[in-house]
């Protein structure tokens, strides 16, 4: 147990994915103008990134890598198809998007109106497709991988909603006029990235 | 080579810049800017995989259905980022274990998929190979230029050869240690968009 809540706090915080590992970059600095639609991205992050990671997992073990497809038949456990792993990993995604879409869209209608153009946004957002290929380096187990994939999805929600949150006091500020937008920005990020950096080293 | 080839070659270098102004490929524009080397070599691989998948999408371009389009252009991104990677474990095994996983996201940089939608679906093949090789080589102006700062503030050193002696080394060079970690890249990109849009005035966001 202490394991696993060992895991889920280095993955929301220590090893941020936004500001750590600058993953998922792109909706970061673009669909952060406003609190509202931050939290809307970031709980559609959240509920695919916990689904995504763990079967990733179960593709990864029992399909791809060496000697995964012994339990097809004995033959079969000396191929070696980690290659193919990117075109998997994608695919799954994007099929797992599609599918929280239409789920949400048949049994929770106001949901699926509130994450509106987010969901298939998602499909290409690199912090979804970083955690199944961090999962894959650092070997977790079934166990681990959903810690893994629910903590890192909060990581990332929290860091948006943070930006977007000081983004919208910004409007006050008197900021030079070719810096403001998207300079602005991303000084803000690196400020953020330093503030994270307090977590660095914290184990329970 | 005439005047609209030539735009479309050029204009990504700074008029239109992929990171500056179309905000697209960022994550790993932050993330393997610590050193040169890595970042060149992820210079070239994306520079290959953009020009290539802009290409074979813009030669598909009248058999992809409307609404399987995005799957059908991330197959052809996955399959050549595949090929990128087992070329890179081949031949530059220590730099492709340095951007462990950042290979494999070039799948996700929105620049790839931003310019297959934007152009290659509307464009032939010529015409999106320039834009690939264009908005490529943007990509590495801000890649390459964040990277040599890091490089040379932090460490001192310029494709690893010493050009500001550390003082740890005996040198006198005392290192700015900040530029070394993710959040350094942050501000020097910050920095380039102001330099750039100080001198490029119409670049300039409206009022929001």
């Amino acid at each position: 147990m202490e394991h696993y809540l060992n895991l889920a706090i280095k993955a929301i915080f220590v090893e941020n994915l936004a500001l750590a590992f600058f993953l998922g970059m792109c909706s970061f600095l673009a669909c952060s103008k406003k609190v509202n639609t931050a939290l809307g991205l970031g709980a559609a992050v959240i509920f695919v990134q916990s689904v995504t990671v763990p079967i990733n997992n179960l593709i990864y073990n029992y399909l791809l890598t060496e000697g995964a497809l012994a339990w097809v038949s004995p033959e079969l456990a000396g191929y070696d198809l980690s290659f193919l792993g990117f075109l998997c990993y994608i695919g799954t995604i994007a099929a797992m998007v599609q599918i929280v879409e239409m789920t949400l869209d048949r049994f929770f209608p106001a949901l699926y109106a509130a994450l509106g153009v987010f969901l298939p946004l998602i499909a290409v957002n690199c912090a979804i497709l970083g955690g199944s290929l961090f999962m894959v380096e650092r070997t977790y187990t079934l166990g681990e991988s959903a810690v893994f994939g629910l903590g890192s999805g909060i990581g990332w929600a929290m860091a948006i909603v943070a930006l977007a949150s000081i983004r919208e006091r910004l409007q006050y500020s008197n900021i030079p006029m070719s810096l403001r937008g998207l300079g602005m920005t991303f000084v803000l990020s690196g400020l953020m990235a330093i503030g994270f950096m307090a977590f660095g080293g914290i184990q329970l | 080579m005439t005047e609209s080839y030539k735009k479309t070659l050029l204009d990504p270098l700074f008029e239109s810049n992929p990171i500056a102004l179309q905000v697209l490929g960022i994550c790993s524009a932050l993330a393997v800017t610590s050193k040169m080397e890595t970042a060149l070599v992820m210079c070239v691989a994306v520079i290959c995989v953009l020009a290539l998948s802009n290409v074979s999408i813009s030669l598909l371009r009248n058999f992809i259905p409307g609404n399987v389009r995005i799957i059908v252009q991330l197959t052809i991104i996955a399959s050549l980022v595949i090929m990128t990677d087992q070329v890179l474990k081949a031949y530059v095994y220590e730099i492709s274990k340095q951007l462990s996983v950042f290979v494999g996201l070039i799948i996700t940089n929105c620049i790839i998929m931003g310019r297959a939608e934007a152009y290659a679906m509307q464009n032939g093949p010529f015409d999106s190979l320039l834009d690939g090789l264009g908005n490529g080589l943007g990509y590495s102006t801000i890649l390459m230029a964040t990277a040599f700062f890091r490089e040379l503030l932090a460490q001192g050193t310029v494709f690893g050869v010493v050009l500001l002696p550390k003082v740890s080394d005996g040198g006198w060079y005392n290192p700015n240690g900040i530029l070394g970690i993710p959040a350094g890249a942050f501000f020097l990109i910050g920095f380039f968009i102001w330099a750039l849009r100080v001198w490029k005035t119409d670049q300039i966001e409206a009022e929001g």
